[in-house]
């Protein structure tokens, strides 16, 4: 009887194997990422630690931002549900680490794509969606309105582990002004201290100063300089070493722009599988295998559009209509003037 | 034999296991790293760090190197530490003093102070300290002088800096003052014990501390004039001043945070020193005629110490540790500058955070030695 039943639990466990073995994918088995996200049911994301526009909580929880919308997309394609994401907020020193050591899947927190970060510590840029640079901020009564006002000891507030330490070294040595800088861990302090007055400047991604000028006690005191001294590109990032994954993301993004080339929304899309034209079509799921070497269905990029919405739809919501960047300056489609140009889906 | 295995077994066994999960991790490790595609090594130490530090003890720009920016960190962590502990033993012990003072106000005034600042968490104060100050402080432009010659506004407190001529005669006026008070005090203890005669070895220390220095800026030629700061205008509404010497706010909010924390446990280390003293002692020292003074000087302070060392040990440890709270506002310790930015910078998280590690740990273990030959100096020697 024991025999028997030895024999049957291990052809049981053959047959259970086989299945699954069957039932994934490739392309999912390749990709151990995607098969934890898939086992686990949402997608786990690093965010920032409040940077309205881009991924700013509000007091019930809820994330929103054009970075969190990234990771929005990505649950949309890989799990069905735009809000199957677990977000983690990162200072701008921990994030890193939090993503190679495996604790988050997606890093997309207003991330400058380097060459060291790129190539040294075990990370891989998907893509940029917000294109930015560095600026400052001053008090309006200093009647500073340029930098080249700035004056030898000056002291300058930022965040530390930021591209912007560098960035405020190399533009205050290369114009010989001596400066103080002073240096936070987390960006709420940083403005605390800037507003209190401890600091003449406060210097950061110029998305960043325009989100954080809205956090002050009076915003109408305070201008974003015009110079621009240096190249943001900010986009999310993933582990080296899951190609798969890598792919699901960078092509996560890529349809949400690619949709507002098309004039795809989340109001429409839907209608377009109707579509005349097969770019269209593709997009919305409606034709090709466009899935099948993610190990995804055909309908993901559809879903991300319907659940999220085109990345037009995404600035808008986020950054247009918050007040914090109304002109969407480089972050405007190459059809329309700006750099926005991703490659086709097909 | 079996008597033998019984012995050494169970620690045969912890140091196989120590040694079997400390390799786990390393090899994990390695295998991660190598997957992600990190490297591992200390090279980067030389590299260029190209970030600038707000304030440091030893010359330091972006063009040096990562070692260095190390050494910043490391040494402005040591400052804060030792400004810490001084300010904390002085108030620490002036605390535990008051609050065995028969006085009602002073004795629950000093109650009231150890259980309000021991309860509250050391980074909120911090931060109270930090932002309270930058919101009473004035800015350069309206700050008052005090003495006529400082400054402290919400960018620091600037002092004047001192511009010595012959400084190194006025140095060695004051080590010949510290030898002689030192050969004083030893003839001073060999001639009461020998003939029971009392010199007034305090009067004379002070007087020499006071006067050998004096000498060398009257015939030794020694000069010393300030450089006081002069406000300046960087923009319409935006001052600082030059010259001097600057201490910025996060040093200063730090030292005064961690110091107010500190003193209350010290305070209560204190406190139980001294009652931890048997009354008998007091009494049996009054009886043979000490005055309360001499009685608190030479019986109850020796047997108090004893007690206050050990635990006091403890709490400039925490100090030291608790200074890496710095990092939240801004003050450039060795967790800012070294585990954050230089971190950030290079990626290399393991060789820095385990750098991070063994300073502070052979920070503590200095501190700890040090307190224990005092202690072991101080303690009852049978004969």
């Amino acid at each position: 009887m024991f025999k028997y039943l030895k024999q049957l639990t291990s052809l049981v466990a053959m047959v259970a194997v086989l299945f699954t073995f069957t039932t994934e994918s490739m392309a999912a088995k390749k990709s151990k990422t995607l098969k934890n996200t898939q086992k686990k049911g949402f997608v786990r994301c690093g965010v920032s630690q409040g940077l309205p526009g881009f991924s700013n909580a509000d007091a019930a929880g809820n994330w929103t931002g054009v970075d969190v919308d990234v990771c929005r997309a990505v649950a949309a394609a890989v799990l069905g549900d735009a809000n199957k994401v677990k977000f983690t907020p990162l200072s701008a020193k921990e994030r890193f680490t939090a993503l190679t050591s495996g604790e988050i899947d997606i890093l997309s927190r207003n991330t400058t794509w380097t060459l060291s970060r790129d190539a040294d510590i075990g990370l891989t840029f998907v893509g940029v969606n917000f294109y930015d640079g560095q600026g400052f901020m001053v008090r309006k009564s200093s009647g500073i309105t340029s930098t080249s006002q700035f004056k030898n000891g000056i002291s300058a507030c930022t965040n530390i582990g930021t591209t912007t330490e560098l960035n405020m070294r190399d533009f205050f040595n290369s114009r010989g002004i001596s400066y103080e800088p002073v240096a936070f861990e987390k960006a709420d302090e940083v403005v605390a201290a800037y507003d209190a007055g401890r600091c003449d400047t406060y210097t950061t991604d110029k998305s960043g100063l325009a989100a954080q000028r809205t956090k002050m006690k009076n915003p109408d005191e305070h201008i974003v300089l015009p110079e621009t001294i240096s190249k943001e590109p900010l986009g999310p990032v993933v582990r080296q070493g899951d190609p798969v994954w890598e792919d699901i993301v960078r092509w996560s993004l890529n349809t949400m722009i690619e949709a507002e080339e098309y004039g795809i929304t989340s109001a429409n899309a839907d209608s377009m599988k109707t579509s005349d034209n097969p770019q269209i079509k593709r997009l919305v799921g409606a034709e090709g295998e466009m899935g099948a070497a993610f190990g995804l269905d055909n309908e993901w990029n559809l879903r991300i559009i319907k659940q999220v919405g085109n990345y037009g739809e995404s600035y808008k919501r986020n950054i247009a209509d918050t007040g914090i960047l109304p002109d969407r300056g480089p972050n405007e489609l190459w059809t329309k003037g700006g750099i926005l140009y991703v490659p086709p889906s097909r | 034999m079996n008597f033998k295995l019984k012995d050494i077994g169970p620690q045969l066994m912890t140091v196989i296991a120590v040694v079997l999960v400390f390799g786990f991790f390393t090899y994990n490790a390695q295998v991660n790293m190598e997957n992600r595609g990190i490297d591992f090594g200390y090279g980067f130490l030389s590299q260029e760090s190209s970030f600038d530090v707000q304030f440091s003890l030893i010359e330091y720009d972006g063009s040096h190197s990562y070692f260095r920016a190390y050494l910043v960190g490391l040494l402005n962590t040591i400052l804060v530490s030792v400004i810490g502990i001084i300010l904390a033993t002085i108030l620490g012990v002036l605390v535990g003093i008051a609050r065995l003072s028969p006085n009602y106000l002073i004795n629950k005034f000093a109650a009231f102070y150890v259980e309000f600042f021991r309860n509250i968490p050391l980074l909120l104060q911090i931060f109270f300290w930090y932002f309270a100050a930058l919101r009473a402080l004035p800015l350069p432009q309206d700050a008052e002088a005090m003495f006529g010659i400082s400054f402290l506004t919400i960018k620091g407190l600037f002092v004047p800096a001192f511009i010595w001529e012959n400084f190194n005669i006025f140095f060695y006026s004051i080590v010949a003052a510290i030898v002689a008070i030192i050969v004083i005090r030893t003839h001073a203890k060999k001639v009461q014990e020998n003939q029971g005669k009392q010199i007034p070895v305090l009067l004379i220390s002070i007087g020499l501390i006071f006067i050998l220095p004096l000498l060398s800026f009257l015939i030794g030629g020694v000069r010393l004039s300030f450089e006081i700061p002069v406000l300046k205008q960087l923009a319409t509404t935006s001052f600082r001043y030059e010259g001097g010497v600057s201490l910025p706010p996060e040093l200063i909010a730090l030292a005064l945070s961690l110091s107010l924390y500190t003193a209350t446990f010290i305070a209560e280390c204190v406190r139980a020193g001294i009652q931890g003293v048997g009354k008998g002692q007091k009494e049996a020292a009054a009886s043979i005629g000490l005055t309360p003074n001499q009685v608190l000087k030479l019986v109850v302070m020796p047997q108090a110490l004893r007690i206050i060392i050990p635990p006091t040990t403890n709490q400039y440890l925490n100090l030291t540790k608790n200074s890496s709270l710095a990092a939240a506002i801004a003050y450039p310790d060795l967790v800012l500058v070294f585990a954050g930015t230089a971190l950030m910078q290079t990626g290399k998280a393991i060789e820095i955070v385990s750098i991070t590690m063994f300073t502070y740990l052979s920070l503590s273990i200095s501190i700890s030695l040090l307190m224990n030959w005092y202690n072991n100096k101080i303690a009852i020697t049978e004969k």
